[in-house]
This record gives C-alpha cells, structure tokens and sequence, in this order.
C-alpha cells in the first residue's frame, strides 16, 4: 500500500487529495471565496464522474445521458422543498432511489442494444426526462425554480461554504472508496472482463447483462447523489442540469483524466474546470476580447484528445501495471 | 376537420427537412460507421451561411442555390480533416472529437456572425397562401419545403437504389472492406458521402431558417431529434429514415396542436400550453424506446 504512494502517480494522487481536502482554509487565507464554489463543483461533478467511470471506463458502456441524474437528484430536492418537504433525510435517500430506479428502468431496457443503438438510446432517455422537466410548470418549466438547502438538524449547515464544501469532500472520497472496492472485486472483474469480451464471460457462465445492469444502477445512484449536491449548492434547479451538452462534457472529463482508472476522473474534473477557468483569460493576453471564444480553442483540443490521447491525464504518469 | 388537414401537412413538412437532415446521418453512419454528433452544425452552417449569401445576391433563390456548393466543399475539408481519422476509432473517440466539433463551429459562428440570432424572411413569392381546399388556405413557402423535401426524398432514392454511385454506397454500407478489396476507391466515396450529407443539412437549416431563427445552437436539440429518426428506422437504412421522419413529424406536429385541447379538460390552461409541446416530444423518444425493445436495430435495419 505504501509503495503505491512512492510513485509519481501515487505521490501526485496525494498531493491533489491534500490540497482539496485544505481547500477551504487555502481560500479563506488567500481570500478567494470564488475559488471555494469552483472547488465545491469539482468535488460535485468528480462524484458524478467517478460514477459514470464505473461503467464508461471499467465497463465500456458509452452512456450518453449521465447528465440525467444530476436532474433527479436535483428535482427530488427540489419538488420535496417545493412541498414542505425540507429535511435532508427524507430528500436524500428518495433523490438516491429514484436515480437507482431510473437507471435500472434505462439499464433493463438499453444494455439489450449495443454500440451506437446504446449510445443514442441512452441519450434519448435523458432527453425524455429533459422535456418533462421544461414541461413541469409547477416547478418552473425552462426557467427552473429557486430552492431553499436540505435541512440537517443540528448536524451539518448547508448554507456554510466551508461545511458544505467538506461534505462533498467526505462523499466524494466515499464515492472513490467505493468505486475501488468495485474495480477490484470479483463483480468489478465481470464488468471489465465483458468490456474486452462479453461473448467469452457469457461462455464461462457469467449473467454479463444483470452484472451490467447491477452496475448501471449503481452507477445511476452515485449520479444522482452528485444531482442533489448539485442542486444545494447552487439552491437552484432547472433543466438545463441534465441537457445533453452537460452529458457528453461528463464524457469529456471521463476520458481526459483517463477511462477505467481510479483517480483519472477527479484529474480529468480539475482539469476540465481549469480549463475552462483560464482559458478565457490566457486568451484575453494573446489578444483582449479573444476570451470569449475560449470554446473555439477547447473544441479543436477535444478533437485532438480524442485522436491522439486515448489515455488521459492518468497515463501521463508512465503505463500502468497488470 | 380543415385543422386536422392543416396540422399533418405541418407534420408532413417537418418530417421532409427532419428527412433531409437524417439522411446524411444515416449515411455516414451506415457506410463509414461513424457517430457524427457534428451533422447539426453542418445544420446551422447552412443556415447562416444562406444568410449572407442571400443578403449578397439579394435573392433567396440564388442564395440558397450558391449555398449548396459551399456547404459541399464545407463538407469535404471537415470530412479531409477529422472525420477521415476517426473512421476506424471506436464510437467514443468519435462522440468526444465531434462534441468538439460542436463546440467549434457554435464558437465560429459567434465570431464571425456575432451572438444574436438572425432571420432570413420568406420570399416574396412564396409569401402568399394557396387553397388547398375551397376557403382552407395553407402558407405557400410551407408547400415549397414540401415541394423540395419530396422531390429530394425522390433523387435520392433513386441515386441509392438506381446509380452507380448508389450501388457503391449500397455495396459500402453492407461491407466496406469488401468492395475496398474490389478496387473501389473508398476514401472518395467517403468524401462524397460526406459532403453530400452536409448539402442535405445544409438544405434542410436554410429551408427552416425562415420558419424559425438562425441562431448559434440551432442544430443541437434538432440533431438528437435527427439520432432518434435513424435509430428507429434502423441505421444505415434510407428507407428507414424517411419511414421514421414522417412518423416523428406526425407524432411533434399533431402532438402539439391537438394535446392542449386535451390537457385543458383537466389542467389549468398555462399548464396546458406548457406541458403539451414536452409531452409531444417525451411521446418521440416513447415511440423509440418501444421500437428498439421490439426490434433492437430498428424498423428496417440489418439483422446481426
């Protein structure tokens, strides 16, 4: 265990778990409240990440619509606090379960096609559940709804920047805690063995389909934890949460922090919102008012990722072992 | 009765330009196996690129006609610069490069035509209405994109299933190995499908340009409307797409004009108006879901 930490890869790992798991005392020191809220979505979308991880990298599913549970974690918040419902332990668990339902309702249905057809029936689900969110008037259509934060009595004050900063923390280091015993388990091996060949693990006797679908469901209900932090930290939910584009940036992070490894997605998360932090004003010094079209440079860079870099941030620390 | 006419006439003309759109998918799809997420800015570039040529030539026509070459030569350099690299990547490879594709040409349009939207107005002689039955009048330039749609629709059936061309892409689409083996020279069979794939979005972006707007974004919602066209008709399947597209167009257009009536027996009438058109398109993606469960590759694709 502890010559895993004597690597770049692991010493880096280590470096970035302390800085985050600091954060708050760094921005209260340095006296950049700004940088608190990035850093509380990094941790948010990491989680997300992490999750669409467990089935995009180990298993090799392209799910399209993960964006989805940030939308059901966010609406069960949000239609609980909109009925008087404000206690964070009814809100939570139902924004969990209703993200594991839909996706085992998604999963049963989608990981009976494969390739493209999965991709895009994965996509339309989300969709689906994108157009009745712009059709619930009762909680503000298109424009979303204002929300009040869960409500744990005594325990934790979610409106505190620093507090809520390090729930998501703790969670997002559960999720990571998770999701190695996951990748390392028999029921990981399943997952990663049907990625490379799902005929052969169906030989040796191995249900792929309801491992799969075991895993898709999990994998849906850390993406809705992700959804109701989400929803608390900005008190605002709206359908914008789960549109597509947010599905295919989480795609995006997956493959930049590099599929299939443990930490790739959190390095993937920073790097996707530094990106998008400092492209903008690196640009403004080539050249002032250029910043605004910072997606006309992070477009062509995606496309090159994409053929050029399949193993993400994570291989840039030497191949990995077994 | 005369709204119900009027209302799949609608229906009829959204599904020719959702038709147009879907064809060039599936083609890239069927042929070059490709996941091109990209095919709506093509979709939005003809737009706006009608725009200004239509504000050069002064005519709508003219415009539209010079539109198409040029969105044909758009085509072949997107197609000669990433797309020919990511033929024999995996479909993720392809879903990252070309959401980076999105994000670069939203970003162009920005900079070269500026944030806000535009509009392209009706021509003047196609601005009046005719009677399509004795006192039900319909717009004009409503019929012309039928019009257009349909005899599209007609060539491009009839370059599939009765050209040389159409043998090959016919022949590409069931075994691309095999007929490169024959001698084929499939990579300008590749750039000619491409390119003939984004002079159909392109057509379809500057024929709904004046029935919406010309705005950054336009093709993006449309494009995921277009996925689900050629998954439920079976990918690489132009009958399949033109099946698909008139159901779809059906399902938005009727969905829309008759839901509110229905809603308001038991809602409010704001909520009415608000839910029928996501209701409408909730149903789409409803039909395709139980389509894919019924057949996993759609109404009339290749069996595996």
């Amino acid at each position: 265990m502890m010559a895993a930490f004597r690597t770049p890869r692991g010493l880096a790992t280590v470096a970035i778990l302390l800085v985050l798991a600091v954060l708050p005392l760094l921005t209260q020191a340095f006296d950049q409240r700004y940088l608190l809220s990035i850093g509380t979505r990094i941790v948010i979308w990491a989680i997300a990440a992490v999750s669409l991880n467990m089935i995009l990298g180990y298993g090799g599913l392209v799910s399209f619509g993960h964006a989805v549970f940030f939308g059901i974690g966010g609406y069960a918040v949000g239609i609980l606090d909109a009925h008087g419902v404000s206690s964070g332990w009814i809100q939570w668990p139902v924004g969990v379960a209703m993200a594991a339902l839909w996706a085992a309702l998604v999963g049963a249905l989608s990981l009976r096609t494969r390739g493209v057809y999965f991709i895009m029936i994965t996509l339309a689900f989300a969709q689906l559940l994108y157009y009745v969110g712009v059709g619930l008037e009762a909680y503000g259509a298109d424009d979303g709804l204002n929300i009040s934060r869960s409500r744990f009595a005594g325990l934790i004050d979610m409106r505190d920047k620093a507090s809520f900063y390090w729930l998501c923390f703790v969670l997002l280091c559960g999720t990571l805690w998770f999701c190695s015993r996951f990748a390392n388990a028999r029921f990981g091996f399943v997952i990663r063995g049907a990625k490379s060949n799902d005929l052969r693990m169906t030989a040796l006797g191995f249900p792929v389909f309801r491992y799969r679908l075991a895993a898709f469901t999990i994998s849906g209900a850390f993406g809705g934890l992700a959804g109701i932090l989400l929803a608390n930290e900005g008190a605002y939910i709206s359908p914008a949460m789960m549109s597509w584009v947010k599905s295919g940036d989480l795609i995006v992070i997956v493959v930049l922090g590099g599929m299939g490894t443990l930490f790739g997605p959190l390095y993937g998360t920073i790097a996707f919102f530094v990106l998008e932090e400092s492209l903008p004003p690196v640009l403004n010094l080539v050249q002032k008012g250029w910043g605004e079209y910072w997606q006309i440079v992070f477009g062509p860079m995606l496309v090159l990722i994409a053929l050029y870099a399949r193993g993400g941030i994570d291989s840039l620390f030497g191949r990995r072992h077994g | 009765m005369d709204y119900l006419l009027l209302q799949v006439l609608n229906g009829v003309q959204l599904g020719l330009l959702m038709f147009l759109l879907a064809a060039g998918l599936t083609l890239t799809f069927g042929i070059m196996d490709l996941v091109n997420l990209a095919h709506g800015s093509l979709y939005m570039m003809g737009a706006y690129i009608a725009w200004t040529l239509i504000g050069w030539t002064d005519s709508f026509v003219l415009g539209a006609i010079l539109t198409l070459p040029a969105t044909f030569l758009l085509g072949i350099v997107v197609e000669a610069v990433v797309m020919r690299r990511l033929y024999a990547r995996d479909h993720l490879d392809q879903v990252l490069a070309t959401f980076g594709l999105i994000l670069f040409f939203n970003e162009l349009v920005r900079v070269i035509w500026g944030p806000a939207g535009k509009s392209i107005s009706v021509p003047q002689f196609l601005s009046h209405t005719v009677d399509i039955l004795p006192g039900v009048p319909y717009p004009a330039y409503r019929f012309a994109i039928i019009a257009v749609g349909a005899v599209v629709a007609v060539l491009l059936a009839w370059l599939v299933a009765r050209t040389r061309v159409g043998m090959l892409i016919r022949a590409g689409a069931s075994n691309r190995r095999m007929i490169a083996a024959l001698g084929v020279n499939i990579e300008l069979l590749f750039s000619l499908v491409f390119g003939l794939g984004a002079v159909f979005a392109a057509l379809a972006g500057l024929m709904a340009a004046p029935l919406t707007s010309v705005k950054i974004g336009m093709g993006d919602d449309i494009l995921i409307l277009a996925f689900v066209i050629i998954v439920i008709g079976g990918i690489g399947s132009i009958k399949g797409a033109f099946v698909a597209a008139m159901v779809v167009g059906q399902i938005d257009i009727v969905g829309r004009a008759f839901l509110p009536d229905f809603l308001k027996t038991f809602m409010s009438n704001a909520a009415a108006s608000s839910a029928a058109p996501a209701i409408s398109q909730v149903l789409v993606y409803v039909v395709m879901a139980g389509v894919l469960i019924w057949r996993p590759t759609g109404l009339f694709g290749q069996r595996t």
